[in-house]
């Protein structure tokens, strides 16, 4: 059915293929059977209440946490689909630092507290051999200003930087290498509202611009209606209902999607 | 004429569709028991019928916001495959509406920040895929739609959240039709328009039936329906017997 997406760059396979991964913890089940295809430039958001399993499943599928059952692939460059656990440890940092991003919720998890913005941006690409002072610093400045931070701030720590903007470097960080698959874990919570419609905006407009594909994170039905394609809505480790984001949440199936649904105003 | 002009854009058979309320004891609302309805190029077809039958409903099932309980709804896309938009992957929806159908719906949604020019560009300058002389005639155009839908141009710059519920319509209706779709899906268009723009969305209707698009409409004006549809249709021929 591929000649549907009726597009000249249609690709041809996912970006990633998660099948039946499962986590314990002792006799907890943190997550149970998930499976799903991601693909280039689709945002998905999976929601659900604390304890739903939603952080579990993104570390699974992230390789930062091995499942006690099923696969993870991802389509590395020339190599196609890979099976990420059974990578080397060195394979999973470069597929980390170069086609993968992970934002945290806390920014401080993400970034070098105790260096420069400007070193914090250029991180990975020194990672990746670049060495040229001037070139990564450009680089830097051209990154600061598209996440909206003045560039003047470039030699300052991100301790002098409020949350918004702290959680706008770690971006910034995240897609300098410019990834092709990015998890955000609630990269919004914490927030202020007038600071949390800024960075839901800038998420927007990057992740359209760089047909990034996403799995992000969140409990809010709001920012899932604004930036994810599809959603997965998860319950005691278990995905209830998954489908098209106006569909989930505009004609939910399942009780839970229901509830929650209904508990939010207007989402 | 040929036949990809001829043959239906939209075709529903045997649609259902009953919502479950899980939290009010399971109760069941019964609203489509079964349409059939086909829409060709260069129709416009009219709902009618009093608020509470369905007619946005039947709107939000061809473009699925709802999912149908039974049924089927196959839509002729851009690229002239068919797609049962009950059966789709997400994926399939997501390029579906991007490339095939129109749904302006009565409210815009607002999206933070953006301003209304680049709001109405947006349909056009995501085909432009960044590449700088696409991106200007994207605005151009969205320019134009402006213009035509009587937007003082000193609005083009900024976010239309804080505008009048008649100027965010016409936003939203410029931002949904500045791409020539072959299916448009209106819910009530004209609803908080004057003569003179109500005038001009009936001139845009007719203009898009004369390209060959098909339509399928609400209008809670008894004028505009009588003077855009070739067909009208009362969405109570598909309600349940009750």
């Amino acid at each position: 059915m591929t000649e549907l997406l009726w597009s000249p760059s249609a690709p041809s396979q996912p970006l990633l293929r998660v099948s039946g991964i499962q986590k314990r913890y002792g006799q907890q089940v943190a997550l149970h059977e998930a499976s799903f295809e991601l693909w280039p430039g689709e945002v998905l958001a999976v929601v659900g209440e604390s304890g739903s399993g939603k952080t579990t499943l993104l570390n699974a599928v992230a390789a930062r946490s091995r499942p006690d059952a099923g696969r993870v692939e991802f389509d590395v460059r020339d190599a196609g689909l890979q099976d990420v656990y059974a990578m080397s440890e060195a394979q999973q940092r470069l597929l980390a630092r170069t086609d993968w991003g992970f934002v945290h919720q806390h920014a401080a998890d993400g970034l070098r507290m105790d260096v420069s913005a400007g070193a914090n941006v250029g991180e990975r690409l020194m990672g990746l051999g670049h060495r040229h002072y001037g070139r990564l610093r450009a680089t830097a400045t051209d990154w600061l200003q598209r996440v909206e931070i003045d560039p003047a701030r470039i030699d300052d720590t991100p301790r002098t930087f409020s949350g918004g903007m702290r959680q706008r470097l770690q971006i910034a960080r995240n897609l300098v290498t410019q990834p092709r698959l990015v998890f955000m874990d609630e990269p919004t919570s914490g927030l202020d509202v007038s600071v949390q419609a800024r960075l839901l905006d800038l998420l927007r407009q990057l992740t359209r611009h760089m047909q990034l594909a996403v799995i992000i994170v969140t409990h809010d039905l709001a920012v899932a209606r604004l930036l994810a394609h599809r959603m997965m809505v998860m319950q005691r480790g278990r995905v209830v209902e998954q489908g098209l984001t106006d569909q989930v949440l505009d004609d939910p199936q399942h009780p839970y999607t229901q509830l929650l649904v209904s508990s939010v105003l207007q989402p | 004429m040929s036949f990809a002009m001829t043959s239906p854009v939209l075709t529903l058979s045997g649609v259902a569709k009953r919502f479950t309320l899980h939290h009010q004891h399971g109760a069941v609302l019964p609203v489509f028991d079964r349409v059939d309805l086909t829409v060709a190029p260069g129709e416009c077809v009219v709902l009618d019928g009093p608020s509470g039958m369905g007619k946005s409903t039947l709107l939000k099932l061809i473009h699925a916001n709802y999912r149908a309980s039974a049924g089927h709804i196959v839509v002729r896309t851009a690229g002239g495959a068919e797609l049962d938009v009950t059966q789709a992957t997400p994926r399939e929806l997501v390029a579906l509406r991007r490339h095939t159908i129109g749904y302006v719906s009565q409210f815009l949604r607002v999206i933070p920040r953006v301003s209304a020019l680049d709001v109405v560009a947006e349909p056009l300058a995501e085909d432009a895929g960044g590449e700088p002389l696409a991106m200007e005639s994207a605005r151009e155009q969205a320019r134009a739609w402006l213009a035509r839908l009587r937007i003082p141009e000193r609005l083009w710059p900024l976010p239309p959240a804080t505008f009048s519920g008649g100027e965010q319509q016409r936003v939203n209706i410029a931002r949904n039709l500045i791409k020539p779709k072959p299916l448009l899906l209106l819910d009530e268009p004209t609803a908080s328009l004057d003569a003179a723009n109500t005038q001009t969305v009936i001139d845009l209707i007719r203009e898009a039936r004369e390209r060959g698009a098909a339509l399928v409409g609400i209008f809670h004006d008894a004028q505009v329906g009588e003077a855009v549809a070739t067909r009208r249709v009362p969405v109570a021929s598909f309600r349940s017997a009750a």
